[in-house]
């Protein structure tokens, strides 16, 4: 009786093999479950990163897909990854805001130190977010005029006003 | 212009960019607890209720459930000016008001355990708009406040705090003016500051009466001040601050979601986060302040003012917290946009079933002149004169004065500031583009454009007390210890920069304390617009009295005076013989010098904003765009150049310009339900709505401190919504007086539809 009791305190897994991520670089088996660490179905891939893998620097600001704070980029996409559930995420490679300097030499992207030279953010909340979308864009598009830059990031909310700034960031590596 | 200096005024990368960029900078989201529980807050579904009974049986019951408390739980805590807000009570006014917290393993079950209180509520008849509110036996929302009408004055601003302004003689300035108008203009859309992180705490409680709180404020040492009254002065209270995502003055305001953490954690013995998700960050946090006047004002054919008389009604949803402290400094900043000898401005808080409102960039002087402008523009139409020339002739000058905050006079010693109004007059062609009153500047097809201005100033430059101290190191290394959380505007990268030049070493070897109470001195927090002047102060005097104390412990070792010493790159040298000097090093690693700083405040200074607009309306779909944005302003000496670019680009958000064109919260005046608390349907400007933004930043050095700075970011965003109203005026030909100015509104006006479905009732119009 004792040995069931222990049993029905905690629920068992789902019955889901692992689902593979390979985030910054790093493969990451994830498994279905309701235990500390597993991913519920429920669970979006921006709670993932942050409370299951750590992965702070992507930002939760409206969690509804409005404001372009949680941005990653997934196969090469900008996806808002309050947006996407991390089950469905299986066999995707994945970048975050920590994956984007080098990780042998620690050297920023380009993109980010035109933003550090550029001071291209205020309270630094919505950087990541549109530091992941710009990236996207010039990963597709390394030469993108001034319109496609901002038309790239018109998903991406900043309320300081560093737009201005963020323009001329991400301007200035794109004509490199 | 101005001296020259090694560190002030240059370009320099912030301390925390790389951090920034790289997303390992620390928000309070992102901190990490052994142990943590989530909380959530069940908040009420009526706008003005009673609890008859509530049941918290079932949710405790519910695996995971670590606490439920309410109003029957928690100790009689109260907060809010005055004093009467429960963290919890048996009474609800506004929709959202709290009615039960739950503390759990993990925030789903927290969540989902609040589905399981049962509670019956006793629905009350409630008032959504101050005109109901102030009606003979309207619904009271407290019963403390007769009439719904909340006391003026805060005891922070002390016993005569300003509660109006009255002085001269009304009735001989109307005699005296040529031309008198009057009417009744609100800005009462409530636009959002709307930072991009929400609000929340942590709070770890430790018997019998101890508590740390982690949390999003802006103001952490205020924090433990203002907690530890609202909590009965029982509690030992410590508040770290972290990263900000973005205040806009509304993150002075957190003690609601804080004492539900510490309730919670008193409860549980562990760790407690709350994090506000979005809606109740928009429908349960900080508004805007609701700003209606009813005034007349006298000019002379010179645009001199001879009389302003009126009655401010401010709509503070169900309670004050720093209401009256608006008030206040915005009465004060009217004085000092519009100079006058004869004043009868009088105001009446109003409470209405709605969250409520309090601080938020601007202050109670956006609230008030973006109402009070349209008035004045009545009566510079009459007189047919050209705005920029009487906001220019009234704003205060040399010798001028206001009464301030704490209901003294102050005689005006800053600068003259018509040289940045001429200067951002030139720079955005105001000449060539002003037609007169109602006249567009130019005209193409059905789009037509217009013009206009608008100005702010605000002496809370210098703001309340600060403190700091700074810590010399043997290794040419100093350590600032300040409570200042690093919240956007780049101050925690300059401070280091004022120390920098002082004691001659390069910022990199200038550390900064955490901003923890426990740690620090006192510091008010950065609001306003006080962080260059006050705390800049408190730091700058820190280094100093750091500074003289390495000059005397020195002075004997090289046979001099300290007077005839002086220091630069780690070294105490003998001013007239260099070679006889002493290294840092030689204070050994078991001594310390400690510098303190005090700054009192000082309101004999303001600061000050002009605001250029043009705005293109489109007559067929009235749509209104802005063009173009000049900012003109005096700021002494830049401490950081693009620090100081990005505040006055931040004209345009966090409520500022925008509020004049399609920011506003949307309430159902019917239920009090806040229609748009998401950021879908709340409107704001995206990186494809950009228009042409320039400032005019003159540096005319003050009498502040040694760097003759003074700050301005906070009010970047205060002089462009009345600009706006003028600008779409002037383009249409027509006055439009209601924020913001939706197509509708500019569709009505120029007769094409019928009436436009307004969500702000009882915004008046020229009588």
């Amino acid at each position: 009786m004792e040995t069931t009791k222990t049993k029905k305190k905690r629920a068992p897994a789902y019955d889901a093999g692992p689902i593979n991520l390979t985030i910054n670089g790093q493969a990451h088996d994830l498994h279905i479950g309701n235990r500390p660490g597993e991913i519920e179905p429920f669970h979006t891939l921006s709670f993932t990163l942050r409370e299951t893998l750590g992965l702070t620097g992507t930002k939760i600001s409206c969690d509804q897909g409005a404001c372009g704070a949680c941005t990653v980029i997934i196969d090469g996409k900008a996806v808002l990854s309050c947006k996407i559930l991390t089950v469905e995420c299986d066999g995707a490679a994945i970048t975050t805001i920590e994956g984007l300097k080098n990780p042998k030499t620690g050297e920023l992207d380009p993109l980010q130190q035109a933003f550090v030279d550029h001071s291209a953010f205020q309270c630094g909340f919505c950087t990541p977010g549109i530091i992941m979308t710009a990236r996207a864009l010039l990963n597709e598009n390394p030469h993108p005029t001034e319109e496609e830059v901002k038309d790239s990031l018109s998903g991406n909310f900043c309320r300081c006003i560093s737009h201005y700034q963020v323009v001329r960031a991400v301007m200035s590596v794109a004509k490199r | 212009m101005g001296a020259s200096y090694k560190y002030i005024g240059k370009v320099a990368q912030r301390r925390d960019a790389h951090d920034i960029v790289t997303g390992t900078v620390r928000y309070t989201d992102d901190l990490k607890f052994q142990n943590l529980l989530y909380g959530k807050v069940l908040r009420s579904p009526y706008a003005h209720a009673l609890i008859k009974r509530i049941d918290k049986s079932k949710a405790e019951k519910l695996p995971g459930v670590k606490a439920v408390l309410t109003y029957e739980d928690i100790p009689d805590w109260r907060g809010g000016t005055p004093r009467t807000v429960r963290i919890l009570d048996k009474k609800l006014r506004y929709m959202g008001d709290a009615v039960a917290l739950v503390a759990a393993q993990t925030a789903e079950i927290a969540e989902e355990a609040l589905e399981f209180i049962d509670v019956e509520y006793e629905v009350l008849p409630a008032v959504f708009d101050m005109d109901t509110a102030l009606k003979p036996g309207a619904p009271l929302v407290w019963d403390e406040f007769p009439g719904n009408i909340i006391p003026g004055g805060t005891i922070l601003y002390g016993p005569n705090c300003l509660k109006g302004v009255a002085m001269g003689d009304v009735e001989k300035g109307f005699a005296e003016a040529d031309v008198v108008a009057e009417g009744t203009f609100g800005y009462e859309n409530i636009p959002n500051a709307l930072p991009p992180e929400t609000v929340g705490a942590v709070a770890l409680w430790e018997e019998p009466n101890r508590v740390t709180i982690w949390g999003t404020s802006q103001a952490p040492y205020m924090d433990k001040i203002t907690l530890f009254h609202f909590f009965n002065r029982e509690v030992e209270i410590r508040c770290i601050g972290s990263h900000v995502g973005g205040g806009f003055g509304t993150k002075i305001m957190c003690w609601q979601v804080q004492s539900y953490a510490v309730l919670l954690s008193r409860a549980t013995g562990r760790p407690v986060k709350v994090m506000f998700t979005k809606e109740e960050h928009m429908a349960a946090f900080t508004l805007r302040i609701g700003s209606r006047i009813s005034a007349r004002v006298g000019m002379k054919k010179d645009g001199t003012l001879t009389a302003i008389k009126g009655t401010w009604y401010v709509d503070t949803g169900y309670y004050c917290w720093s209401t009256q402290a608006q008030v206040a400094i915005g009465s004060g900043e009217l004085m000092i946009m519009a100079q006058c000898p004869n004043w009868d401005l009088r105001n009446i808080i109003v409470a209405t079933n709605r969250n409520a409102s309090g601080a938020t960039r601007g202050f109670g002087g956006q609230e008030l002149k973006s109402s009070f402008i349209p008035i004045l523009s009545l009566a510079m139409e009459k007189a047919g004169l050209d705005p920029f020339e009487v906001l220019k002739k009234n704003f205060v000058k040399p010798g001028g004065g206001y009464f301030w905050r704490d209901g003294e006079w102050y005689k005006y010693r800053g600068i003259d500031f018509s040289k940045a109004m001429t200067k951002g007059a030139e720079v955005f062609g105001w000449k060539e583009k002003w037609k007169g009153w109602h006249n567009p500047t130019a005209t193409d097809g059905s789009k037509r454009r217009g013009i206009g201005v608008g100005v702010h100033g605000n002496a809370d430059i210098g703001e309340d007390a600060a403190e700091a101290y700074v810590q010399l190191g043997y290794n040419n290394t100093a350590t600032i210890f300040l409570c200042m959380v690093e919240h956007g505007t780049g101050q925690k990268s300059n401070y280091p920069k004022m120390v920098a030049e002082v004691l001659q070493i390069p910022p990199e070897r200038i550390a900064m304390t955490p901003a923890d109470s426990l740690l620090t001195p006192f510091e008010f927090g950065p609001v306003g617009s006080r962080g260059t002047y006050a705390i800049g102060s408190a730091v700058i005097n820190a280094a100093e009295d750091a500074r003289r104390k390495l000059l005397k412990f020195a002075a004997p070792k090289l046979g001099a005076d300290p007077q005839d010493l002086d220091t630069a790159d780690g070294v105490v040298f003998v001013k007239t013989n260099p070679e006889r000097n002493m290294k840092w090093r030689a204070i050994g690693n078991d001594r310390t010098i400690l510098g303190y700083g005090r700054f009192e405040q000082d309101f004999t200074m303001c600061n000050f904003m002009m605001s250029f607009v043009e705005v293109e309306v489109d007559t067929e779909t009235g749509k209104v765009s802005v063009i173009r944005v000049v900012n003109a302003t005096d700021v002494g000496q830049i401490i950081d150049p693009q620090g100081l670019e990005g505040q006055l680009n931040g004209c345009l958000g966090s409520a500022g310009i925008d509020s004049a064109i399609f920011e506003e919260t949307i309430i159902d005046r019917r239920t009090g339900h806040i229609m748009n608390a998401n950021m879908v349907d709340y409107k704001w400007r995206t990186f494809s709505q950009l228009p042409e933004v320039e400032h005019v930043v003159l540096e005319t050095p003050f009498p502040s401190h040694r760097f003759h700075a003074v700050g301005v970011g906070e009010i970047s965003t205060s002089p462009g919504p009345s600009a706006v109203l003028m600008a779409v005026s002037n383009a249409v030909g027509i006055w439009l007086h209601r924020y913001p100015v939706t197509p509708d509104r500019v569709l009505e006006a120029l007769g094409k539809i019928n009436s436009s479905p307004g969500s702000n009732p009882g915004q008046g119009g020229a009588k």
